[in-house]
This record gives C-alpha cells, sequence and structure tokens, in this order.
C-alpha cells in the first residue's frame, strides 16, 4: 500500500461525483486553499467533473507567488554579493524581481545554488567556512519548520557564516483576509492538508464560526480532493459551518508536536506583505529574538529596496480568487512560464502556470473554453 | 521541484546522529535521506510524509484504509434507495455516469 495509487480510484471518484451530484441543489463557490491542490485539480480535470453548480476558486496558498517582491529585491541584491552562496528552493529563482531574478543574478556571476532541502544549506555552510551562506527561507507552515531545523542545526554546529532571509507565511490569517474582503465569494475552504499535518486543525474551529463558513481539511489525491469538495458542498446545503478531517491519515488533530515546539522556539509571529494582496496582520513568521543574529537582512545591508511591480501582471487579482488565469489579457501571450510576468505563471504551484500546463493546447496558446 | 507537495515514503534505515535524526526513505524504488527529527518516534517500515527532505508527519495505515472503507460505502445506500420510488434525484449524475476521474 502506497497510498497514491489507492486514491486515484475511477470507479471510487465516479461513486464520491454522483453522490456530489445527488447532493447539490444550488451554487455554491469553494476554494481550495493551496496551489498544491489546484494543480491536482486541473490535472486531474476534476473541475470538470464537477455539478455545474459547484465552483473552485483558486486560494493563495503558492509560496512562491506570494513572497513579497520586496523580499525578492533583497535575495538578488544579497546574491549578489560575491562572498555569498545564495541558496534556494528551485522554484524561486525564476521568479521575477525588479527588472530581474536568481538566474540572471547567477549569469552575470552570483553563487546562486538551488538546494533540495534546508539542511543542504547548512553543509554548504560547513563546508565553505570563508564564504557567507545564506538561506532563502521562504513558504507556509508546511516548509516552516524544515527551515527552522536548519537555524538550529547551525546553532548546534557553531555556524557563524550562515544565515536566512526569512519571508515566511501563515495560512489562518490569510483566510481571514480573504473572507474580510469585501464581495468574497469563498462559501467554504478546503484547507491545505500539508499544513495541517504540521500544524493541525485547532486553529480553524474560531474560523468556521466566525464567519459561518465550513473548512474541510483536504489531501491532494483525486479521492481526497473530490471527497473534500463533497464534505464542504454537504455542509452548506445543510446550512453546517464545521471543521472537517477528510485527510485523516496524513492530519493528526494536534498536528505535530515536535515541530510545532521548534517553530515555536525559532520563529515568532509578525504582520507580513503578501505579493499582490498586501500586508495581512499576523500573517507571517520571523525569526525570533533568540535566533535574530541569523537573520540575513540584519547581516547585510543591501540599502533601500525599491521594488516595482510589473503594471500588467494580475496576480494579486487571480491570488485573492477575484480573476481566473485564462481571463487576464496577458495570459499565453505577454506571459508564460518561459517569459513570465508574475510569480503565478512561474511555480509549479502558482495558478497561471497550471492554467497554463493543463489548459492550453497548442503552441499560439489557444484554449479549452 | 514543488514546495508544497509532500509525498508518502517507507521507512528504510535510521541513523541516529547525535545532533538529528536522520533516515533513508523509499519512495517507490527512489531512496532519499530525510531529516526524522520531527518523527522522534518513527520506525523502520513506517510510512512518512515527506516535504523538502523532512518529514512532518506519519502516514496512519488505519486512518487511510478507513477512509477508503468510507469511500468505498458512499453511494450504496443511494444505490439501493435508487431502486424505489422514493430514491434521489437521478438527473445530472446519471448522464456524467460515464466520464473517468482519474
Amino acid at each position: 500500500m502506497r497510498f497514491v495509487e489507492e486514491f486515484g480510484d475511477p470507479a471510487l471518484a465516479r461513486r464520491i461525483l454522483a453522490d456530489l451530484h445527488a447532493t447539490v441543489t444550488r451554487p455554491w463557490a469553494l476554494m481550495e486553499v493551496c496551489g498544491g491542490q489546484t494543480h491536482a485539480v486541473l490535472r486531474h480535470g476534476i473541475d470538470q467533473l464537477l455539478p455545474p453548480e459547484v465552483e473552485l476558486i483558486h486560494g493563495p496558498g503558492c509560496p512562491v507567488c506570494v513572497t513579497p517582491l520586496e523580499a525578492i529585491d533583497r535575495a538578488l541584491a544579497i546574491a549578489a554579493r560575491p562572498e555569498v552562496i545564495f541558496c534556494s528552493f528551485g522554484d524561486m529563482l525564476r521568479v521575477p524581481g525588479t527588472g530581474r531574478d536568481l538566474f540572471r543574478v547567477r549569469a552575470l556571476g552570483g553563487d546562486v545554488r538551488i538546494v533540495y532541502s534546508p539542511l543542504d544549506a547548512v553543509a554548504l555552510a560547513a563546508a565553505h567556512p570563508d564564504r557567507q551562506v545564506v538561506f532563502f527561507a521562504i513558504g507556509f507552515e508546511t516548509t516552516a519548520p524544515a527551515n527552522a531545523m536548519a537555524a538550529l542545526q547551525a546553532r548546534r554546529l557553531g555556524l557563524r557564516n550562515f544565515s536566512l532571509l526569512v519571508s515566511h507565511v501563515r495560512v489562518p490569517p490569510a483566510l481571514e483576509a480573504i473572507l474580510a474582503a469585501p464581495g468574497c465569494r469563498v462559501q467554504a475552504f478546503l484547507a491545505a492538508g500539508h499544513v495541517c499535518s504540521v500544524m493541525g486543525t485547532g486553529e480553524y474551529p474560531p474560523l468556521a464560526r466566525r464567519w459561518n463558513v465550513p473548512v474541510v481539511v483536504t489531501g491532494f489525491e483525486p479521492l481526497d480532493l473530490l471527497e473534500g469538495i463533497r464534505r464542504a458542498v454537504q455542509q452548506l446545503e445543510s446550512g453546517r459551518a464545521e471543521v472537517e478531517n477528510a485527510y485523516p491519515r496524513a492530519v493528526p488533530a494536534e498536528g505535530n508536536p515536535a515541530a510545532r515546539a521548534v517553530l515555536a522556539d525559532v520563529f515568532e509571529v509578525t504582520d507580513r506583505a503578501w505579493r499582490g494582496i498586501g500586508t495581512i496582520p499576523r500573517s507571517g513568521w520571523r525569526l525570533s529574538e533568540r535566533y535574530r543574529d541569523l537573520d540575513a537582512e540584519t547581516r547585510f545591508d543591501v540599502g533601500r529596496i525599491r521594488a516595482v511591480e510589473p503594471p500588467e501582471c494580475r496576480a494579486g487579482e487571480v491570488l485573492q480568487g477575484r480573476l481566473a488565469p485564462d481571463r487576464c489579457p496577458a495570459f499565453g501571450g505577454r506571459c508564460t512560464p518561459r517569459t513570465p510576468l508574475g510569480a503565478t505563471m512561474v511555480s509549479s504551484e502558482g495558478a497561471c502556470a497550471a492554467y497554463y500546463r493543463y489548459r492550453t493546447t497548442d503552441l499560439t496558446g489557444a484554449r479549452h473554453a | 521541484m514543488t514546495m508544497c507537495l509532500a509525498v508518502p515514503g517507507k521507512i528504510v534505515t535510521i541513523t541516529d546522529d547525535p545532533l538529528l535524526r536522520m533516515g533513508d526513505v523509499d519512495f517507490g524504488g527512489v531512496v532519499k535521506r530525510v531529516c526524522l527529527g520531527y518523527l522522534p518516534d518513527a520506525q523502520v517500515g513506517e510510512y512518512v510524509v515527506v516535504h523538502v527532505g523532512f518529514a512532518i508527519q506519519r502516514l496512519d495505515e488505519d486512518a487511510a484504509r478507513q477512509s477508503l472503507e468510507l469511500l468505498t460505502r458512499i453511494g450504496l445506500l443511494e444505490e439501493e434507495l435508487a431502486g424505489t420510488p422514493s430514491g434521489p434525484r437521478p438527473g445530472p449524475r446519471s448522464a456524467r455516469d460515464g466520464e473517468g476521474a482519474a
């Protein structure tokens, strides 16, 4: 049992779909929070199998997409310094900053390296005591424990040449912000399964109550997604607004206590600007005072950052579920994964990239209706 | 490389480094070195969910089986009812039954 094939069984998928079709009586708009879920939905064509009444709005859960331009520009400036080995997850390299990206910095001689695990960056620092190794610590609660462990490990090894450029984001405050926005159409959330693997489900009952919105913790395989959607619609149809866990094999209610303890030690909650969305109170993590000496932002003075977004990019509306990616005038023409205007077209979790990959059919950029 | 995606794999070896618990995890034939620091009790043979080189959670086999069993039961009651006059509405359901999902 590998827990992947079983959760893609077409016969069971038909059963869930049949039940969903039998349940739904009127239009509902659900938001899948995580970009990984958006990609799975489009890859498996799940959106096209749903009853016409059920609409999926794509959420902001793409870490690369919401990392603020100012943080990327800061990364570019630090990465260009001769003493620095700049380490990042691969997704980040092609994300456009103001006028350039990390690939460009590398082409111009910057030592920019892709790491698979944050611990690889710590190992690089141990192996190159004469260089400054900086790790670009971005991501949601799923990724934060790994990045926190890098800080912890650097501290244990006594490394003085390791630092982190931190731009972490937290899901629950972002959901609050989405619900509070005028004209919000979201009626239920499919919560990001792997965020909850770490954090558990305890943050959601107050949100479900306050906003009267069902929250269903949902996984990433076809059956997981269909079941998450089915349960959310069931709640909506029966007027309930509860937190349900449709991904119990990877989400215990308490999450991962060991990871949460390290998060609480290494990070502290802070306000954070989300690219395209704006500042959301308490929606980020920064290094706690105990680890502030590992903060690349204070270690490297890069002067004033003047970030300028390309005016043509409407990623902010896409990230808030207000614009379908293929409704953007630049989509598939001026903006493609090879020449992205914004991060949503770059990332393997970005909604624009998902539409480009799964909803365009030929080289001219023509697309399905 | 996808950042939010976490993949299930099976622990094949554990090395209890004094500083950090590491192990090899088998992802359907591809074995990778993974940090097990956040699962201090995980044992060889157990399935874990791995994200950017870290096991973030155990994969609960019993919970997985229960979920599949629950899913298997969805619609069964409905199918039985469908034979009776008070059964659920047919409509779009039957029209879409032929479509695959995966």
